[in-house]
């Protein structure tokens, strides 16, 4: 049989979680850990990160809008996913993690990002004409007022929902961690770091995706780029990097020190069909390059031309480093036989309702997303949202 | 009074999530069957649905009471404990009214292969053939007779 060596069931011989069940945990992945950097400057005080504050929770929001369409494509029948919502039965995990993604949505991403802009809101509101102003007068929910006090009000329940935030994150992207690792019938899953391998690759993920989306927006916008807040942003990738990699040694020399039935199967797999994507892709050029590349801005005092540079190929390089180790862990845990005798292929259909087109158009929707959520709620600190229509 | 007054925005974004959460509440009695839940996590009247259904099979029983003869030959045999509608297919209306409805014979060329074509996911001690080095395409019962399939038995009565 084609793509396939040695024994397979018969079961296993076509692989069921496609391209798009790598798509899911990257985008929610990309969710929590902007949420992560938002948090740094809300909660942990960070004010290097303020300029990218609001865009983190922008683009949060977009990638979450996005999340759970992998899912619903894969499945089809869109009609039926709110039965998860209206019978959720208490042993899917999938099923709770519908009211995590809502509770996320709604109850964190929507409330903080209101409440952060509402002075904005209720400012262009005023100033705004024609459709913009109807808009913004609804997103003030009949409102205006901007007291100081009711401000006051804001600044602290936004703080409290940001501290809520960040369980929820961790909550939102440890159940897609969960959801891979209790798979007990995979010793490629099957492992309790999962969650935590996958918290950590999120918050990754999403402060590089941030920095480089604030470094190419910046440049799009012709103003110039704050260095200080890019370089902390840098320095908390790094240090987050360094332990998520950590992470991830400590769970392959688990696996090799603990050699279990599956482990010559796995391990020529690794060095086989997950060759590329796993030891080329993942581990020396989406995670050995840009340690090296941020080590190299931390230990060294480079010009800024030249760690803007680094800053966009090592961003750019974690990012397809994290997608490539999603993939791994999806792709990867399909392609071996419960036998462990026998190995199949995966090969990406084209334009199918789970191939690379609908794929790359799934992952270019967020970024449209956040560029009406920027147009509508402009995040600049250095041209304040409600100035910038005034000056129109 | 004021802090009320200063937080009125507050309530009206908390309103939306009770007003959201109520016409949840509303969809879901509208939507979710009445007899979800009775007896398990699936709806309760399915069970009486599909007890209505026609019943297609008749079960050994019914076939034993005519066929004799056949019964004879095959409780001695390795298909003893395989039902006669496994190979027949659901014979009800047969059993129901055997004069007018009378049954297909199965094509043996294509009918034992289901369970005795060579494959490595069956057991070892199992029969098992490579039908076209076996029988280059002839019926089994040329040889076999199906309802006792050892050679001794003789071909097809």
């Amino acid at each position: 049989m084609s793509g396939v060596e040695g024994y397979m069931y018969p079961n296993e011989v076509t692989l069921y979680w496609s391209v798009l069940i790598v798509l899911y945990p990257y985008i929610t992945g990309l969710v929590a850990g902007a949420f992560i950097l938002a948090s740094l400057e809300r909660v942990f005080n960070v004010a290097a990160v303020k300029p990218t504050y609001r865009l983190a929770l922008l683009t949060a929001l977009s990638f979450l809008i996005v999340a759970p369409l992998p899912l619903v494509l894969h499945l089809g029948h869109p009609f039926r996913s709110p039965e998860m919502y209206f019978t959720p039965h208490s042993t899917s995990a999938m099923a709770m993690f519908g009211y995590v993604y809502l509770w996320y949505l709604m109850a964190v991403l929507t409330f903080e990002i209101w409440l952060d802009y509402r002075l904005d809101i209720v400012r262009l509101s005023q100033k705004s004409r024609g459709l913009m102003r109807v808009i913004y007068k609804i997103m003030t929910l009949g409102s205006s007022n901007i007291s100081e006090r009711s401000l006051h009000i804001d600044e602290r329940i936004g703080w409290v929902i940001t501290l809520v935030g960040i369980p929820s994150a961790f909550l939102l992207h440890g159940y897609v961690g969960f959801i891979f690792g209790s798979i007990k019938a995979n010793p490629w899953w099957s492992s309790p770091l999962m969650p935590v391998v996958f918290i950590f690759s999120a918050m990754v993920s999403g402060i590089a995706c941030v920095m480089v989306l604030y470094m190419a927006i910046t440049k799009l916008r012709g103003k110039t780029i704050d260095m200080k807040c890019v370089d902390t942003i840098a320095m908390y990738l790094f240090y987050t990097f360094i332990i998520d990699f950590s992470l991830e040694m400590l769970d392959l020399i688990h696996r090799i020190y603990e050699a279990d039935e599956s482990f010559r199967s796995l391990d020529f797999m690794v060095h086989t069909k997950l060759f590329f994507s796993q030891i080329v892709v993942q581990i020396i050029l989406g995670t050995l390059v840009p340690l090296i590349l941020l080590a190299v801005t931390q230990v060294t005092s480079l010009p800024e031309i030249a760690r803007k540079r680094i800053y966009s190929i090592a961003g750019a390089l974690t990012l397809i480093g994290i997608f490539a180790m999603r993939w791994n862990v999806v792709i990867g845990g399909q392609l071996f036989s419960k036998s462990f005798l026998g190995y199949t292929t995966y090969k990406m259909s084209l334009v199918t309702k789970e191939g690379l087109l609908v794929s790359i158009a799934l992952i270019l929707l967020p970024l449209g997303i956040l560029w009406v959520l920027v147009k509508l709620l402009p995040p600049w600190t250095d041209e304040p949202a409600s100035e910038g229509v005034a000056a129109d | 009074m004021s802090i009320f007054k200063d937080a009125r925005h507050l309530f009206r974004f908390v309103g939306i999530f009770v007003l959201m959460f109520i016409v949840f509440l509303i969809v879901r009695h509208f939507i979710v069957p009445k007899s979800f839940g009775e007896y398990g996590h699936y709806r309760g009247a399915a069970m009486g649905e599909i007890a209505a259904h026609p019943i297609h099979f008749a079960g050994h029983q019914a076939c034993e009471t005519c066929h004799v003869d056949v019964q004879d030959v095959k409780k001695n045999g390795k298909h003893a404990h395989v039902n006669c509608e496994a190979c027949h297919g659901p014979l009800a209306k047969h059993a129901e009214d055997p004069a007018s409805v009378t049954p297909t014979k199965p094509d043996t060329a294509t009918l034992c292969v289901r369970c005795h074509a060579a494959s490595v996911a069956r057991p070892k001690n199992f029969p098992q053939v490579q039908a076209e080095e076996h029988s280059t395409g002839l019926p089994c019962e040329t040889c076999h007779q199906p309802h006792s399939p050892a050679m001794t038995a003789g071909g097809a009565k």
